[in-house]
């Protein structure tokens, strides 16, 4: 008796990350998985959105050093993987972000101030969710990869066009929550694209402490799906790739992993200090590949920017700089009985009783 | 294999007392355990060459190496689940759960397999793990970042789980429940972290499994633990100036229960309250007030109360101050008792 295995249709990953425009901003020679390079619109457009969430970073971090919200992750460094991906979306595709990717949300079109709602100490997420298609950032790690998925599989249920992308990242690709969505995405064959941002670190873990594997790409194939190494550093690449996987999945064939390297030039939060597990020369190593410096100098190269419209974005990013200082320096008028406003669809009497106590305390303080 | 720890008789001369936060004092609990016995091993999530997001593992790396104290991978489920192999294989686990609500992914491991291994095997095999969880509230936390979740492991039987006040029984405490047999659930208040005591290390501050009263008092009594008792503890200072002479436990030890000295103190005083952060329905003082009711019931003058969270999702910084038990809702927890009685 033979026992019958499929010895086709599994394939890994190409090991040279897939990149179309190199560190000093001129067109590679690496094989491109079949990938076209974006038009040189769509890249200005890329463009000026990584300088605008590249100076939303750099403005939050220092409100947040300055005690204006709680705390805060960054993404500087990460600019091409937040907006290569969300703007491969389709308005109706839902993303699923995480604590990391307030680029994202911003790009997905969300208010500075919603964005920053719960980093700032509000008790929500701050947007609404079906507005902006985009679910709660979740900082439990992983948890989102699961809703990604049953989300999509709900769209295909329905008949509906709708994809749905995620962001993960190195560290979370270790949760068991990462392997039982990309397995659930795979065997559903469900319109999911896994963006794992490979940032080099967890925190403090290094990722060859996170993973013994080649490359976390090469994840997809035990899971039976594709996966693609890209360079993340490269707007490019990423949004060729993640449109290209959007695309499969609205054509019924499934999910993909894209794994993108980059790396977190930032501290992990403005609580962390990097300086206890990393040495400075790595970060300055990392600097000769940034993402916006390639892609201005690929775009001057092309014609398809020059000086004045470069002075105009960055005078757009000041602007948008600004209203970010504008809306944090507000206070936030929070209710505390807001508190009892949202446990439960169904009112309780005993949460009711409770929420009695604090506006008695709250009127005898003068405060309500 | 067990290892007895016998804090009071292992130092050989007295050590100079020093300002010491609690921190620090888990810290060298650690360090001590780590060098008394090469089965301890410490792992998790940035507990290596970070020294852990609160600092507690720090320099153990250096002190004892990457084979003793080091970082893993990124899952606390295979975390906890391979602590349970190491223990089974002769070792005796120390492992940290980053956060209170992070120890979620590992529930599995923890209630079906960790605190079930010893009745599952008739005694055989013991587990002698210490899952060390950082938890409750009023640090600016953002969400997931404060969740008091004391009340998942002490409802699940053949768990040990054990929350110190102060950076003395936060020393003496993880280096008992190191050496235990059976696997501790050690919870370490994050907003008494910092929190500064001038003590000798190592230090005894009496058996794990008791509580201890820190102020006597003959009208009232005041339970708490970990991050309440300093509530507590200005809750009956405040009580003094309005008469009220109010007597403090801390519980330290939440699972078991210290029957013997709370209800003698129930007894005297015949009235009580129990204070804690997390949500009051099916919390923890709920165990608590049925069990002294059910052993003090005719020494009582007044039902038992509970001042804790109200029954929302821990809220955000800007609001913990609404939500945390404090010493003036203690105090109208006492007032609402008939006195006349
Ligand atoms: C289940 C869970 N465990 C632990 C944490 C604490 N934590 C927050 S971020 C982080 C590191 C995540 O690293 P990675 O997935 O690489 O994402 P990055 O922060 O680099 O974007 C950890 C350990 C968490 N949020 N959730
Ligand atoms: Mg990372």
């Amino acid at each position: 008796m033979t026992i019958d295995v499929p010895t086709t249709g599994r394939s890994l990953p190409q090991l040279q990350p897939i990149s179309f425009i190199d560190a000093d901003g001129r067109l590679t020679d690496t094989p491109t998985a079949g990938l076209r390079i974006p038009g040189d619109r769509t890249l200005t457009g890329l463009y000026r959105q990584m300088v605008f969430v590249r100076r939303f970073e750099a403005q939050v971090t220092h409100l947040t050093r300055q005690g204006r919200l709680a705390t805060y992750p960054s993404a500087a460094g990460q600019e091409a993987a937040e907006v290569g991906a969300t703007t491969a979306l389709a308005p109706g595709d839902w993303l699923f972000p995480t604590y990391r990717d307030s680029a994202a949300l911003l790009t997905r079109g969300v208010p500075v101030g919603e964005i920053l709602a719960a980093f700032r100490g509000d008790w929500h997420c701050g947007f609404d969710p079906n507005e902006y298609h985009t679910s709660p950032a979740a900082t439990p790690l992983a948890t989102q990869t699961l809703h990604a998925t049953g989300f999509a599989m709900a769209a295909k249920l329905k008949g509906a066009d709708a994809a749905t992308l995620t962001f993960l990242g190195d560290g979370a690709s270790s949760e068991g929550d990462a392997h039982e969505a990309f397995n659930f995405a795979s065997v559903w064959q469900t319109p999911t694209v896994f963006v794992l941002q490979n940032n080099q670190y967890a925190i403090s873990t290094p990722l060859r402490e996170q993973t013994n594997a080649t490359m976390l790409a090469d994840r997809a194939a035990g899971y039976g799906m594709p996966g693609l190494r890209v360079d993340g550093n490269d707007v490019a690449a990423v949004f060729a790739a993640v449109t290209a996987a959007l695309e499969r999945g609205r054509n019924g064939d499934g999910p993909t992993l894209i794994e993108c390297l980059t790396y977190r030039m930032e501290s992990h939060t403005n609580s962390d200090d990097p300086t206890k597990y990393r040495e400075a020369e790595e970060v300055e190593h990392w600097r000769q590949f940034d993402p916006i410096d390639r892609l201005e100098k690929y775009l001057r190269s092309t014609g398809a920017v020059d000086d004045a419209g470069i002075e105009e974005i960055a005078a757009a990013a000041e602007a948008l700089a600004e209203s970010v200082r504008d809306a944090m320096n507000r206070e936030a008028e929070i209710d505390p009985l807001e508190l009892f406003a949202h446990v439960y669809a169904q009112p309780r009497t005993d949460l009711a009783e409770q929420q009695q106590v604090l506006e008695a305390e709250l009127a005898a303080a003068g405060r309500a | 294999m067990s290892v007895e720890v016998d804090t009071s008789t292992r130092t050989p001369s007295a050590p100079a007392a020093e300002a010491v936060t609690m921190a620090k004092a888990l810290n060298r609990a650690l360090r001590d355990s780590l060098a008394e016995d090469d089965t301890v091993l410490i792992f998790g999530e940035d507990v290596g060459r970070l020294g852990g997001v609160f600092r507690v593992t720090e320099g153990l790396r250096a002190e004892f190496g990457s084979t003793r104290v080091w970082d893993s991978p990124l899952a606390e489920s295979g975390i906890i689940g391979t602590a349970i192999g190491m223990a089974m294989n002769g070792m005796r686990p120390v492992v940290e759960m980053q956060f209170d609500a992070y120890a979620y992914p590992a529930f599995e491991q923890i209630v079906s397999h960790v605190a079930k291994m010893r009745n599952r095997t008739k005694g055989r095999v013991a587990l002698p793990i210490t899952i060390r969880i950082p938890y409750a509230g009023d640090i600016g936390g953002v969400e997931h970042h404060s969740d008091s979740s004391e009340a998942y492991w002490t409802s699940t039987p053949g768990l040990t789980v054990v929350t110190p006040s102060n950076p003395a029984d936060a020393y003496a405490l993880l280096r008992e429940s190191i050496a235990s047999d059976d696997p501790v659930v050690f919870m370490e208040p994050k907003s008494r972290y910092w929190m500064k005591e001038t003590v000798s290390l190592p230090v005894a501050t009496g058996p794990m499994h008791r509580a201890q009263v820190l102020r006597e008092g003959t009208d009232a009594t005041l339970l708490a633990y970990g991050p309440t008792v300093r509530t507590a503890l200005d809750s009956a200072e405040a009580g003094a100036e309005h008469g009220l002479s109010v007597e403090v436990i801390d519980l330290r030890t939440l699972s078991p229960f210290d029957d013997e000295t709370v209800s003698a103190s129930v007894r005297k005083t015949s009235r009580a309250a129990i204070i804690h952060e997390a949500a009051r329905f099916g919390g923890y003082g709920a165990e608590v007030a049925a069990r002294l009711t059910e052993r003090n019931f005719t020494h009582l003058s007044a039902p038992i109360l509970r001042i804790t969270g109200f029954d929302v999702p821990y809220p955000s910084p800007k609001l913990e101050e609404y939500f945390l038990p404090t010493v003036e809702r203690v105090l109208d927890a006492l007032e609402s008792w008939d006195w006349e009685l």
